[in-house]
């Protein structure tokens, strides 16, 4: 086949990920926000454990992935918006002109990358919230917890691909990052009070999510969660993300550098 | 070997480039030349891969770009300063580079060396200047030792220094027998580096040969005569038939014609001449007078006084198309 070797595009591409400052900068910041707040609701939560509704050492723990997950919005966006802000994806495209070819590279190294952080994310979020819980906490074997903490690494590595196909697709990070923290973050939670819209608002990506890290609120309680279980949620996330990495990569393919 | 075949780009109703066809030789710094807008840097573009053609197609060395196995190996290209992410160092960047393409890491080193950026190797890329910018996008398209290289505009902000190390090593790759292009909107600079010339005005080749032909073809011969009667001159250069092209400050003339001639002239009719100059034809001269009815923004000042310059529009553009 006369194009670049696939293995050395992704060695090239996972070098590139590790030679700029954001990455680490942003899994530093998903770290921080992750484990820090789930402490400080473990905390919070064990200090007034009467007065918590529906409690749930689960939810003391992985709600923060609700603020973490913004910084691998921004990692992602970053990973490839940065490539058309500096003018460096011409560079690219001249040493990898596939686009397909440095397209898969990219994400899947961004992908891995990802993926890496939020196991360690959730992990030591998980320990450090069932620490501060104190008598109240369960453990890495409970029933359910292995399946939550396997959700949220899956979320939080699916949200960062998600956001690299938006930003491949509108060619930059600010763009990117301005439509998807809205969305990930009011849109479900600000707007999903709204009665009205709760039929639709229950298949955005950060619902799927709850749904996914078994956090959405008791299942017998339509109130609370999407209720649609966790395959669903899992096959919901992943038409997201194909979606937008399929957007990404026809506008890649079909535009001038 | 580049070769150029029928090659066409529109946007929307704007043709940038009209149906180019042209080679570009090994062994020879040929410079791609044209006024702005010409449509040199979308032809390089297509070139590398980057723009579709619109109709037509560039092959290297027999094969579209995007068909290349591991294309850095076989062209080098500096494109715009600004395509390195500013927040990687010199050194990662051309590692990035080198990985993708499975050239060996010590090329890398080599590279950095030979750009003269050892000491800014493990500074960040946004933090160069325009000219150590340059320097790193050369060592860039130097890395896969390839055997087409082609620059837009390389001497872009480089200093004297940078200028004069940017001509030996293009002259230096073609004696190497590499296929040297390289664009440039200063004829001063490519006059000094170039051996054949490709020059494009809107889009449409308007000639492709040697720069020697180049400037001989659209320049006539020129002297500078300077007289204490450029009244009496100018009659009896007129009596001849001689077109004087311009007056200057000091007094002297400009005609079209030879140093020969016109000392027959001034002999035969007794006209006192302090001074009578070859004036030489510059590729400049012969650029903008080839380029005058292609050049897309032209300034509002009349025609600047321009020895052996034509008034424009007497020329045919793409009279040399060959």
């Amino acid at each position: 086949m006369n194009s670049n070797s696939p293995r050395a595009v992704l060695a090239a591409e996972w070098t590139k990920v590790w030679t700029v400052r954001s990455t680490g900068y942003t899994l530093l910041l998903a770290f921080v926000l992750s484990t820090g707040i789930g402490t400080l609701i473990a905390f919070d939560w064990r200090s007034d454990i009467e007065h918590v509704v529906h409690f749930d050492p689960l939810v003391a723990a992985l709600y923060s992935m609700t603020l973490g997950q913004l910084a691998l919005v921004v990692l992602g966006a970053l990973l490839v918006g940065s490539e058309y802000s500096s003018g460096s994806i011409r560079t690219s495209l001249t040493a990898v002109p596939r686009r397909g070819l440095l397209y898969g590279g990219k994400v899947l190294a961004g992908t891995l990358t990802a993926f890496a952080g939020s196991t360690v994310i959730v992990v030591v979020t998980f320990l450090a919230a069932q620490a501060a819980l104190g008598p109240y906490r369960t453990g890495l074997g409970a029933d359910g917890v292995p399946s939550a903490l396997a959700g949220a690494v899956v979320y939080l590595t699916l949200i960062c691909a998600f956001s690299m196909g938006i930003a491949t697709f509108v060619r930059s990070s600010a763009v990117a990052m301005g439509i998807l923290l809205p969305l990930l973050f009011l849109g479900s939670q600000g707007l999903g009070n709204i009665p009205a819209l709760k039929p639709v608002l229950r298949y955005l990506p950060d619902q799927a999510g709850l749904e996914l890290m078994h956090i959405a609120g008791p299942s017998s309680d339509g109130r609370y969660g999407p209720g649609y279980g966790s395959g669903a949620a899992l096959a919901i996330l992943l038409a997201w993300t194909a979606a937008a990495l399929i957007s990404g990569y026809l506008v890649l393919r079909g535009r001038d550098a | 070997m580049i070769e150029v075949t029928d090659l066409t780009k529109r946007y929307g109703n704007t043709t940038a480039v009209d149906g180019l066809c042209f080679r570009v030789r090994p062994g020879l710094v040929t410079g791609f030349l044209g006024p702005n807008g010409a449509g040199k840097s979308t032809t390089m573009r297509m070139m590398l891969g980057l723009d579709r053609p619109t109709a037509g197609e560039v092959r290297i060395g027999g094969t579209p770009y995007r068909q290349l196995r591991d294309p850095l190996r076989t062209v080098g290209a500096l494109l715009d300063t600004e395509a390195v992410h500013p927040g990687r160092t010199a050194l990662n960047h051309l590692r990035c580079l080198a990985r993708s393409n499975r050239i060996p890491a010590r090329r890398v080193h080599e590279v950095i060396e030979l750009a003269g950026l050892e000491d800014a190797a493990h500074r960040r890329a946004g933090t160069f200047s325009l000219g150590m910018g340059q320097r790193l996008g050369i060592a860039a398209a130097l890395l896969g030792e390839p055997a087409v290289v082609v620059l837009d505009e390389p001497v872009n902000g480089l200093d004297p220094e940078g200028v004069l190390w940017i001509r030996r090593l293009l002259r230096d790759l073609a004696a190497e027998g590499r296929t040297v292009l390289m664009s440039s909107h200063l004829m001063s600079e490519a006059a000094l580096t170039v051996d054949h010339l490709v020059v494009i005005g809107r889009g449409r080749l308007l000639a492709d040969t040697g720069m020697t032909a180049f400037i001989d073809e659209h320049t006539e011969a020129g002297v500078r005569v300077r007289t204490p009667e450029p009244e009496r001159l100018r009659d009896v250069l007129a009596g001849a038939g001689i077109e004087v092209v311009a007056d200057c400050a000091d007094g002297s003339l400009r005609a079209a014609t030879s140093a020969e001639r016109v000392g027959e002239l001034v002999a035969a009719h007794a006209v006192p001449v302090h001074e009578v100059t070859r004036t030489h034809a510059s590729l400049e001269e012969a650029f903008m007078r080839l380029t005058a009815d292609a050049v897309e923004y032209r300034s509002q000042r009349p025609e600047a006084d321009l020895p052996g310059t034509k008034h424009p529009g007497t020329e045919q553009p793409g009279g040399t198309h060959r």
